[in-house]
């Protein structure tokens, strides 16, 4: 019995397009299609009226709150206050060179998170890019006036914070990682020591320390630079966590990965940088922004030890006579610039999970 | 009995090899050779000597050894007691004995243990530039030449990922032949390989063995240790418990473990 070859057909109606989607997403199960109804109320109640706090009923032209006439948000207040929310303190007549400096350092990232560019390029950018941002806003040459950090602050002073962490708890962590799963038992113990001291602390306790208690072991009249302060215990925090993620990550590499690369004669470091390291990050890409998430956060609690970052801006604003209750506004606005970044951090670690997912099989 | 006789009967005859062995050039030594995992004593008092050329074909059930003991040799395990010497040099803690060691002897495993992070002319390049030196050219070159001995050319710019189990054994054959070695040890190379895939290996392992590589192989493919072995070992219980040429070996089994073993291998 021999069969014809059968040309493919068109599936059903009810299975195409967009009826298939509303079928199988909303409506597929009773409980579902309760939910369905529910979430529909649900935006019906929300959306209208936060749509009108937001637009229709709000405030956007004039200079003082007493213009702030309607029922909606006082974006006047946003706009009045957006230099000091950006820069912080910065000088008004040097704020290009933060612009600059910020600009220099996103072409920094962006050229590392790029994929056209070489691993030298990327190193190169990295290297040199952050350090002429940090002496162009640091001044005091050239004719360029000298900007102490205390005047450092707003959205600048939080992704410098950041921007700092990440980058310089990376190698730390890396280090500590591996240093934990070495076979010398000095390395190790100090390095399961060092992860679990600062694991079990909250950040908000190292930066006292930093502030407070550091200065203390410093002979007198050595000032050391509240901020110096604040990046290192943030960087020594941050390195506990991404060493604890990489770590996950060397986890899941096989004993085989190991034993092969030995037996191709790959010295320790040749085998973790060429090979281990390589498949462990991968896995722990996922974890990793995680981590730099919730760093990019917790930079908030600098404002316990006097720095100005942009939530700390916002509530100094707030409490401004002139621009008293206001604070929704600001909270608003700050709760959108840092949706703004984590949402972006998140889709990248998402395109590069994919990048360089090798299970693929096309 | 007699079943198992005919199934000897027709394992392919040793077939000659025209390249000059040299066996009395010892290129690996073990001598009473000792180890202990904890209170396991896994390997018990192992005497070896495999000559130039020379390939040896380790058999024996699971847990007997077998792995551990030509893991020895290329320091992927350490022993207590005894001495491995590879081509004179002794295998010990010392760097430079080991990284002689490493550049002279390569190893082929059960899961072939690719690396999926690169492609497979990666895979076979990475040694040569960043061990032993070599321009990328060089590198790919030689590296051409091993993928086209084990006919999987036009695979080098793919992700091991993406090929077959026997393909993927292949390319790590290749891949350990890139840095010349003159040991290749085989770890049970067909094991994790679908039945209709171990033939394409054992071809390319027999070419190999005529091509007179010393070879140590943990294998259970009877017919290839007929074909090509010189030597057939059995190990049970970390010791070695019978050694013979492969004639012998297969029809003239002396020990009763051995008998057992080969009858359980060969009924089916």
């Amino acid at each position: 019995m021999v069969y014809d070859l059968k040309s493919a057909k068109e599936p059903p109606l009810k299975e195409r397009g967009a009826i298939a989607w509303i079928r199988h997403n909303l409506l597929s199960t009773p409980l579902n299609i309760i939910l369905t109804l529910v979430s529909i109320w649900l935006l019906y109640i929300i959306l209208p009226p936060l749509f009108n706090w937001f637009v229709l009923d709000a405030n956007f032209a004039g200079t003082t709150k007493a213009e702030c006439t309607n029922d909606g948000a006082c974006w006047v207040f946003i706009n009045q206050k957006l230099k000091l929310f950006i820069y912080g303190f910065y000088p008004e007549s040097e704020l290009w060179r933060a612009n600059l400096a910020i600009l220099l350092s996103g072409l920094a990232i962006f050229l590392v998170a790029s994929e056209k560019t070489s691993v030298k390029i990327k190193a190169t950018a990295l290297l040199i890019l952050p350090t002429i941002s940090t002496i162009l806003l640091i001044g005091g040459f050239l004719g360029l006036e000298h900007v102490a950090t205390d005047r450092w602050g707003g959205l600048l002073l939080t992704l410098i914070i950041s921007f700092v962490g990440i980058i310089a708890s990376f190698p730390l962590g890396l280090l500590f990682a591996l240093g934990r799963q070495s076979k010398m038992p000095i390395v190790k113990t100090l390095s399961v020591f060092y992860i679990e001291l600062i694991r079990g602390v909250p950040l908000i306790t190292l930066l006292f320390m930093a502030s407070v208690v550091l200065p203390l072991f410093f002979p007198d009249g050595v000032d050391f630079n509240k901020l110096m302060r604040a990046l290192i215990a943030i960087t020594l925090f941050q390195a506990a966590y991404v060493a604890e993620n990489i770590r996950g990550g060397l986890q899941a590499i096989p004993k085989g990965q190991y034993e092969a690369s030995s037996a191709l004669g790959l010295t320790y470091w040749k085998q973790m940088r060429l090979v281990i390291l390589p498949q462990a990050i991968k896995v722990a890409i996922p974890n990793l922004v995680g981590s730099f998430i919730a760093l990019f956060m917790d930079t908030s609690l600098v404002m316990i030890i006097g720095l100005y970052d942009v939530l700390s801006t916002v509530t100094l604003a707030s409490s401004d006579r002139d621009w008293l209750g206001l604070g929704t506004e600001g909270f608003v606005f700050v709760a959108i610039i840092y949706w703004v970044f984590n949402f972006a951090m998140s889709r990248y670690s998402v395109k590069l999970e994919k990048k360089l997912d090798t299970n693929r099989r096309d | 009995m007699s079943d198992q006789n005919k199934i000897i009967e027709e394992l392919p005859k040793k077939e000659i090899i025209e390249n000059s062995k040299d066996l009395s050039k010892k290129m690996i030594e073990l001598d009473n050779l000792n180890k202990w995992y904890g209170e396991f004593h896994v390997l018990k008092d192992i005497n070896l000597k495999v000559g130039e050329g020379e390939i040896v074909v380790v058999a024996g059930p699971s847990g007997s050894g077998k792995s551990t003991m030509i893991r020895c040799i290329n320091r992927l395990e350490e022993y207590q007691e005894g001495i491995i010497k590879v081509k004179g040099v002794e295998v010990n803690s010392d760097v430079k004995n080991l990284r002689e060691i490493r550049s002279n002897v390569a190893m082929v495993f059960q899961h072939f243990n690719l690396f999926p992070h690169l492609s497979i002319i990666d895979n076979l390049t990475l040694a040569p530039v960043h061990v032993y030196g070599k321009s990328t050219k060089e590198a790919r070159e030689t590296a051409m030449y091993y993928l086209n001995r084990v006919n999987i050319a036009e695979q080098a710019d793919k992700f091991p990922n993406q090929l077959s189990g026997g393909q993927q054994q292949r390319v790590a054959i290749a891949r350990a032949l890139c840095k010349s070695p003159d040991i290749m040890l085989f770890d049970e190379p067909t094991s994790a390989l679908d039945p209709e895939m171990i033939g394409e290996v054992l071809d390319v392992m027999i070419g190999l063995a005529k091509e007179g590589k010393t070879m140590v192989c943990v294998t259970h493919e009877m017919g290839f240790a007929r074909k090509v072995a010189d030597r057939v070992i059995f190990m049970d219980a970390g010791q070695i418990v019978e050694e013979n040429e492969p004639e012998t070996f297969f029809n003239n089994p002396e020990s009763d473990r051995l008998k057992t073993f080969l009858e359980q291998i060969l009924a089916h």
